[in-house]
Order: structure tokens, then C-alpha cells, then sequence
């Protein structure tokens, strides 16, 4: 496995821009989540990378070895990226070893030593060679996708949103199976999705596409607690945004006196996550005053919407599902940690 | 029509035609059947043009030439309207009401595409002579079209959500008005598109309509052809059964494009409930098993009559067999060949949508729509003109197989590719398997039902096929088409019934994958 780097990729459909220089380097044996609304282009960047089809500008490179750049692209059997696409896509005509061993020599597939290995990599029993794809579930699909794609020891790997097809039930284990498989395999790959929360909690690093373009690229606490924009924040997850003149490390908003982080100073916005936001009930009079409008409860937790008194804006919190507090009842919110700013 | 669904295709950038490449060893293959389905039309037009249009003129317009085109017409009117009406009631019996034994009728109604017309038509004139004329060839040719339509239809209502006529029912309609304003209007495509292919069969038969001495366009022709070899005039009467033949091409094609909206849902979630026909049922049965009793019982009494007959006469055993070895084997070749042509056409039409790979796909089913004999009188003469060496030889038979039955191939290929993602072709790329490689380990392999359905039709079509093989094969070669067409020709009918019991007997299995792959294109 080697690192990724893309540089300056763009990409039109006849008139309409789908990336537009897209800049992306993937450490080697790290994973890399993509995320972005659908019509982003994420994908579309997925099959440039894979070889499916051809970029209008821009390089990609495998390593130190230049898999695209205009005038010369190497076609997609040359290449070694390991694609797994969405639902897995399995051969439906061959059995599962026979799937995994696709990408081997004849030799090797004859051999057919690899196929154990592989699904123990992925966490299925090896009883399951023999099954057709249609006699697996989804999930037990989507892994053997990853093994097939793994077995010929590609230079990278492409998974094209390999969960979304799955139920609640099942994604959670196959995206825990999936991503501990590409570790121990040390893969160097990237993960295309549209799920925040399986990007955050999937991936070693996180680049956010918005129209086309890449436009944040950090860790997955980065993205979250310091996005790019005020778009990004609201993307990455849920945001309360309200205008605010800080100075000095301070904001003063309707939130009253926060601490915010940045260096920027005069009349900008201030951002922060509902979960930051603290209820107090039963005359706790910490904070400021507001009134209790929406419980959204989800057993986990509960969002709760509330409007600030007097006539302040509505704002969102976070609370564990245990303890509630009354609908329409008045009650006081303080902020846990510091607010991010951002220009007005 | 519709090509099915592939997988989701969520954020997937949709693959505009003309932005991925035609494949070049793809393109060419697919260029060169098209041209060789155009060898037809081209002949005609260039003959046109080279008889000068004053001959034209002399040799169209002429009482002989109306006297067939009248013929003609009222025969092919006539049989489309029989045969709209016997398939869709027959349809609509088997499909929605509680009639008694559906699931036999359903397969009688459609068992009478295993006897080729013109062996039907042998069975009535050989126990009825006086069985000719207008009203004969009418009600045999209907006898042996109708399930065109019935096929068609049955698929249509199986695929009509029942919510319709509960909605119908619900606002006060009655049994009928719910079939008339519901039912009917979601019917018509299904009804006009058996009807039409009725119309483009009944324009190329020709064993049929000779066997009953009724004269139309292709008997005259072959008439012609008999007396003069090449001459100008058959090749004039040609031209117009070609215009007739492409009028209702036209509307075929502008009807199958209305059709997809006509479609509603993918098919019932639910069992309907039947309409009871209380004091009906008798006469509908009776009437549906009179209607098997003619389409199928007469000729294969008529069959077995003279099998036992003949048997006291001679029997040449050997002639029977090597008949049966060159159908068999011209049937293999012809399926072999077309199917293999069917390829390019179809992977370029569903793989690489656009203008071109539409037209292509488009015209492959002009050259069809034209009769045998037509076709075989353009082989002909280019071979003579052209390429003297092929004149006679077993190639040019075949050439005219594949410009007669390609669209069935195209058809069978073109539905199991469309239901194969081409997401799958891709994976394979990835795990390094070129482009010939990913064909022979994930293409091919998937659509093998396709391929083989495809080439058992074109088999049957060969097996039966008369009036090309009667012209084209080499002297002294005999199918069993052409050995029975011979006997029957001179009256010896005991010595023709081997040969059609044969034909039927081998038609047999290859007509119940038509009647699947009718109801598949129709579903989806």
C-alpha cells in the first residue's frame, strides 16, 4: 500500500462542473473519509481515482507513480485500486471464494489458500465459500466485497458509501468489521458517504465536499469542532448560530458572556453545538432565561428547543434522555466549553 | 420494452451518451450487421432506380398489381381484427375471470405457435380441399396468428394493478364499463403491438397463403420469380410489399415509443379477485375449447391422419433423415451466427445509449420486418451480380437467417444485459481484468439465459422457416421445411406428414421460451 495524492483535479459533464481542482492526499495505510451531500461529486471523484473515467485536469498519483496526468492515464486493470461499490456488487454467477479470488492469477485462484485468510481478515466464517451472494445478507455481502477487493493487495481501496444500502441494524457492526479489516490490512484507503456520523467516527482523516470542491480536510474532531464555514458546521452536524461582538477572547451574544476561540474580534457570528448547551431546572437561576418550546425525545438523548427570554432567538440543546424538563417551563441555560467565531 | 432496472444509482453521475467512448472492435461489429440488414432495402431501392421509373410505373400500375393489393389488405385487416378480438377475450378469460381450467387454456391458447401456418393450413386443405379463398385463408391464418395477441394481452392484465378497477368498481361502475373505461384504454399497446405483428407476419406468409391458393403479393412473387428467375416485375411487386411492410413498421415503432407511458407499476402486489361469470362459464369454456379444437386439434388430427395413412405407403427413412440433420444443422448454424451478431448490437445499445447505438439497435428490426421472400430475392440477386461464388452456397442461406430472426436475438440479449449493472464490469476492471477478460468472466457468464433463449427462437424460426430456405438453399439440399413443402406441393400429403410432425415436434420447447420471453418484455 502506498499514499494517495491528488492534485488539482477537475471534471466536467458535458457543460456542468462536477470537481473543480480538487487538492487530496491520503497517508499511507491511513483511511479517509469523503463526505458530502449527494451531487457533491464525491463519487464522481471516486471512479477518477479508480480509472473508470478520466479527469479534464489535474494529476493523480499512487505513491511516487503517476497513475493520471493529462496525455496519459492508466487504464483501470493497471491501476490496483481495490473498488468497493455500493451494495458490494458481488458476481452473482460465482460462489464467494470465487468472488475473492477473482482478481488473483489462475494460479492462485486454483490454490484458493487466500480465501480463509481473507474472510477471517473481514470477520466471516470460512463455511461461507461456497454460498452464492444471494444466500448472504447485506451486510455479510459488503464484506466480502471488501475481502475481493483486499485479496489482489491493491494500492488503494475505494469504498462508494458501502453502507448506505444496509439497515440501522446491520451498518453499525459492518462499518466496525469493515474498518477494522482495512486497518489490519494496513490499507491506504477512501471512503465516499453522505453519513457525518460514519465519517467521524470511521476515519482518520475527513475532507468535506461541498459543489465540487474539497473544502475542509482535517481530522474528524477538527471538522467538527473547528469547521471550515458556518456551512461545513451545519453539515458536520447539528449548529446553533447567533450574531455576537467579541473581543478579547469574549462574545457577548443572547447567550450573555461566552468564551469563543479564533483570534477575530468585532460584530461576527458565533457557533456552537447543542450538546455545549447546559439546562438548568428547579431554580438553578445559573446563566440566562429560557423557555422550554420542543422536546424531541430519542431515548439515548433528547433535543430540546428552546426560545431565550425575553424575546431572544430559539436555540437547540443536547441532554441526556433521563432527566427532561417540563414543556413550557422556564428554565436556565449556561454554555459548557468555548464558541467558534465566524466573519458576520 | 423498458431496460429494466441496476442497482440505485444515487449521486452517480448519470453516463451521458457520446461521453464514454464507443468501444471500437464493438462499433465496427455492430456496423457491419446493421449494414447486412439493410441488404434488403437497399436492394429494393436499387432496383427501383435501375427499372427506371416509366418500367416502374408500367409494371405497378397495373390490374394484377391491385387485384393483390386488395387481396392483401382485406386479408391482413380482416386477420388483425379476428385476431385482436379472439386474443384479448381469450386474454381476459384466462386472466380475470374464475374460469375453469385457466392454467390448461392458457397453454392450449398458446400451443398453436408450435405448428407453422403454413402446416396448419396443409392440415385443413388436406382433409378439407374446398378450404381456400378468402374466408379459408382468413380463418386458418387467424387460426395461427391469434396467440400474437393473446400472448401480449395475458402479460398486460397479469402487470395491470387491480387498484384501478377497485377504484372504478368503488365509484359505480359495473362489470363491463369497468372493463371498457379502466381495463381497455391500459390494454390498447399491448392489443395494437400483437396486432401489428400479426400484420408484418401475414405481409411475409407465404406457404400458408399458396398451399390455399389465395394469390397475395409474396405468392406472387414467388410466382414470378418461378417462371422468369429475375425478372423486373417480381422485383417491382417487391417494392410495394416493402412499403406496406414498412407502414406498419412505422406505426409498430411509434407505438412501442407511446407504450412506456401506457406502463403503470411493476405488476400486481396482490392476487385480483376474479370476475365471476356465473351462466357464461358454459359457453366460454365451450367457446374456448371450440377455438382450441380448430387452431389445434384440426391440424394435428389432420397430422396423425395421414402419418397413419402414408405409413402403408413407402416411407423414405433416409430422406427423412438427412432433411432432419440439415434443419437441425442449418438451425445450429443460424442461431450460432445471429446470436453471436446480437451482441454488439445490444451491448451497444444498453451499455453506450445514444443516437447511434439507437439507430443501429432501431434498424436491425427494418430488416426483419420484411418478408423471406423479399429477402431472398435480394440475396439472390446480389449473389449472382456480386459475389457469383457464394451464389448457391449454405453462407447466403444463413445471411438471410440473420437478416430474418436477429431482432429476437437482440430482444433476449438486450434484457439480461439491461438487468446486469455495469457497475459489475467496472469491479472487474478494478481487480485488473482487461476488457476481453471482464466478457468472458462476468459478461458473458451473466447473460447466458439471454444468449440461449435467444438462439433456441432463432432455432425454431430456421427449423420453420420456408420460403427463404425455398429459394436460397443449394440444389439438391432439403430441410424439412422444404421436403414437406415439396410433397405437399404435389398433393402427397401422406408422405408430407413426417416432415411437419417433425418440425412440430422440434418447434415444440422453442415456442414455450417464446411464450416466456414475451412475458418478460412485456413485464418489464
Amino acid at each position: 500500500m502506498t499514499a494517495l495524492t491528488i492534485a488539482g483535479v477537475t471534471k466536467s459533464y458535458v457543460d456542468t462542473p462536477v470537481l473543480s481542482g480538487v487538492d487530496l492526499h491520503v497517508p499511507h495505510g491511513s483511511l479517509t473519509a469523503v463526505l458530502g451531500p449527494s451531487g457533491c461529486g464525491k463519487t464522481t471523484l471516486l471512479r477518477l481515482i479508480a480509472g473508470f473515467a478520466d479527469p479534464d485536469a489535474g494529476t493523480i498519483a499512487f505513491g511516487e507513480t503517476v497513475v493520471f496526468r493529462p496525455g496519459h492515464s492508466t487504464k483501470p486493470q493497471h491501476r490496483r485500486a481495490g473498488y468497493v461499490p455500493q451494495e458490494g456488487a458481488l458476481f452473482p454467477h460465482l460462489t464467494v471464494a470465487a468472488n475473492i479470488t477473482f482478481g488473483l492469477s489462475r494460479a492462485d485462484r486454483r490454490d484458493g489458500c487466500r480465501v480463509s485468510e481473507l474472510l477471517d481478515l473481514v470477520g466471516l466464517a470460512s463455511a461461507l465459500s461456497g454460498r452464492y451472494p444471494h444466500e448472504l445478507s447485506g451486510g455479510q455481502q459488503q464484506r466480502v466485497a471488501l475481502a475481493r477487493a483486499l485479496a489482489p493487495r491493491p494500492e488503494v481501496v475505494l469504498l462508494d458509501e458501502p453502507f448506505s444500502a444496509l439497515d440501522a441494524a446491520l451498518r453499525e457492526g459492518t462499518r466496525r468489521a469493515v474498518a477494522a479489516a482495512l486497518r489490519s490490512a494496513g490499507a491506504t484507503a477512501v471512503l465516499v458517504t453522505h453519513d457525518q456520523a460514519e465519517a467521524l467516527s470511521l476515519a482518520d482523516q475527513v475532507g468535506v465536499m461541498r459543489a465540487g470542491r474539497l473544502v475542509q480536510l482535517d481530522s474528524p474532531a477538527a471538522v467538527y469542532t473547528r469547521p471550515f464555514d458556518t456551512g461545513v458546521a451545519s453539515f458536520v452536524g447539528e449548529a446553533v448560530l447567533m450574531p455576537a461582538t467579541v473581543s478579547a477572547g469574549q462574545a457577548v451574544c443572547a447567550l450573555g458572556r461566552i468564551p469563543v476561540t479564533g483570534p477575530d474580534e468585532g460584530d461576527l457570528h458565533v457557533m456552537i453545538r447543542p450538546e455545549q448547551l447546559v439546562i438548568h431546572t428547579n431554580g438553578d437561576r445559573r446563566g440566562v432565561p429560557a423557555r422550554v418550546r420542543e422536546i424531541s425525545y430519542f431515548g439515548h438523548d433528547a433535543s430540546v428547543r428552546l426560545d431565550l427570554l425575553p424575546d431572544g432567538p430559539s436555540v437547540v440543546a443536547r441532554i441526556t434522555g433521563t432527566s427532561l424538563p417540563a414543556l413550557d417551563s422556564d428554565v436556565h441555560l449556561t454554555l459548557s466549553g468555548s464558541a467558534v467565531t465566524y466573519p458576520g | 420494452m423498458s431496460t429494466g432496472t441496476l442497482l440505485p444509482t444515487r449521486d452517480r453521475p448519470t453516463r451521458r451518451p457520446g461521453r464514454e467512448r464507443l468501444p471500437l472492435p464493438m462499433l465496427t461489429a455492430a456496423l457491419a450487421v446493421t449494414l447486412v440488414m439493410l441488404v434488403p432495402l437497399l436492394f429494393v431501392a436499387v432496383v427501383t432506380v435501375e427499372t427506371g421509373a416509366a418500367e416502374a410505373v408500367r409494371l405497378i400500375v397495373r390490374p394484377r398489381v391491385g387485384e393483390l393489393l386488395w387481396n392483401t389488405a382485406r386479408l391482413a385487416v380482416g386477420c388483425m381484427l379476428c385476431c385482436a378480438v379472439l386474443g384479448t377475450v381469450a386474454a381476459w378469460l384466462v386472466e380475470r375471470s374464475n374460469l375453469p381450467g385457466r392454467k390448461v387454456f392458457n397453454v392450449l391458447l398458446v400451443a398453436p405457435l408450435a405448428i407453422p401456418a403454413f402446416v396448419n393450413s396443409y392440415g385443413w386443405v388436406s382433409l378439407l380441399p374446398s378450404a381456400a379463398g378468402f374466408l379459408g385463408a382468413l380463418v386458418i391464418v387467424t387460426l395461427s396468428y391469434f396467440p400474437f395477441v393473446y400472448l401480449p394481452v395475458a402479460a398486460s392484465l397479469r402487470g395491470l394493478d387491480p387498484a384501478h378497477e377497485e377504484a372504478a368498481r368503488s365509484l359505480g361502475h359495473g362489470a363491463l364499463r369497468t372493463f371498457l373505461r379502466t381495463v381497455l384504454p391500459q390494454l390498447r399497446p399491448a392489443i395494437l403491438g400483437g396486432a401489428l405483428l400479426v400484420g408484418l407476419h401475414l405481409l411475409a406468409e407465404f406457404g400458408a397463403l399458396q398451399m390455399l391458393r389465395y394469390p397475395t403479393f409474396t405468392t406472387a412473387i414467388y410466382d414470378q420469380y418461378q417462371s422468369t428467375f429475375n425478372g423486373a416485375a417480381a422485383n417491382m411487386l417487391a417494392g410495394v410489399l416493402v412499403l406496406c411492410c414498412l407502414v406498419l413498421l412505422m406505426a409498430e415503432l411509434r407505438l412501442r415509443g407511446k407504450a412506456r407511458y401506457a406502463r403503470t407499476g411493476s405488476g400486481s402486489a396482490r392476487p385480483i379477485d376474479r370476475i365471476r361469470l356465473g351462466r357464461l362459464t358454459g359457453p366460454a369454456v365451450a367457446g374456448l375449447v371450440a377455438l382450441s379444437m380448430l387452431a389445434l386439434g384440426v391440424p394435428l388430427f389432420s397430422l396423425g391422419y395421414w402419418l397413419a395413412v402414408g405409413s402403408s405407403s413407402t416411407v423414405d427413412t433416409e430422406l427423412i433423415l438427412t432433411s432432419t440433420g440439415t434443419s437441425l444443422t442449418l438451425g445450429a448454424l443460424g442461431a450460432l451466427v445471429t446470436t453471436a451478431a446480437a451482441l454488439p448490437v445490444a451491448w451497444l445499445y444498453v451499455r453506450r445509449r445514444g443516437r447511434v447505438s439507437t439507430l443501429l439497435e432501431r434498424i436491425t428490426y427494418t430488416g426483419s420486418a420484411l418478408p423471406g421472400i423479399v429477402i431472398a430475392l435480394a440475396l439472390v440477386t446480389i449473389a449472382v451480380r456480386v459475389t457469383p461464388g457464394l451464389y448457391q452456397t449454405t453462407s447466403v442461406v444463413i445471411v438471410a437467417y440473420l437478416i430474418l430472426f436477429l431482432p429476437r436475438a437482440v430482444v433476449n440479449v438486450r434484457a439480461t444485459l439491461a438487468q446486469t449493472p455495469p457497475v459489475l464490469e467496472d469491479v472487474a476492471h478494478s481487480l485488473g481484468a482487461g476488457r476481453s477478460a471482464t466478457l468472458r468472466r462476468v459478461t458473458l457468464p451473466l447473460i447466458a439465459p439471454g444468449l440461449g433463449a435467444g438462439a433456441a427462437l432463432v432455432f425454431l424460426g430456421v427449423v420453420t422457416e420456408l420460403t427463404a430456405t425455398l429459394l436460397l438453399a443449394p440444389t439438391g439440399t432439403q430441410t424439412l421445411a422444404t421436403q414437406f413443402w415439396n410433397y405437399s406441393d404435389s398433393v402427397d400429403y401422406g408422405a408430407a406428414a413426417p416432415y411437419a410432425a417433425l418440425m412440430v415436434l422440434i418447434s415444440a420447447p422453442a415456442t414455450y421460451l417464446l411464450t416466456r420471453a414475451v412475458r418478460r418484455e412485456s413485464a418489464s
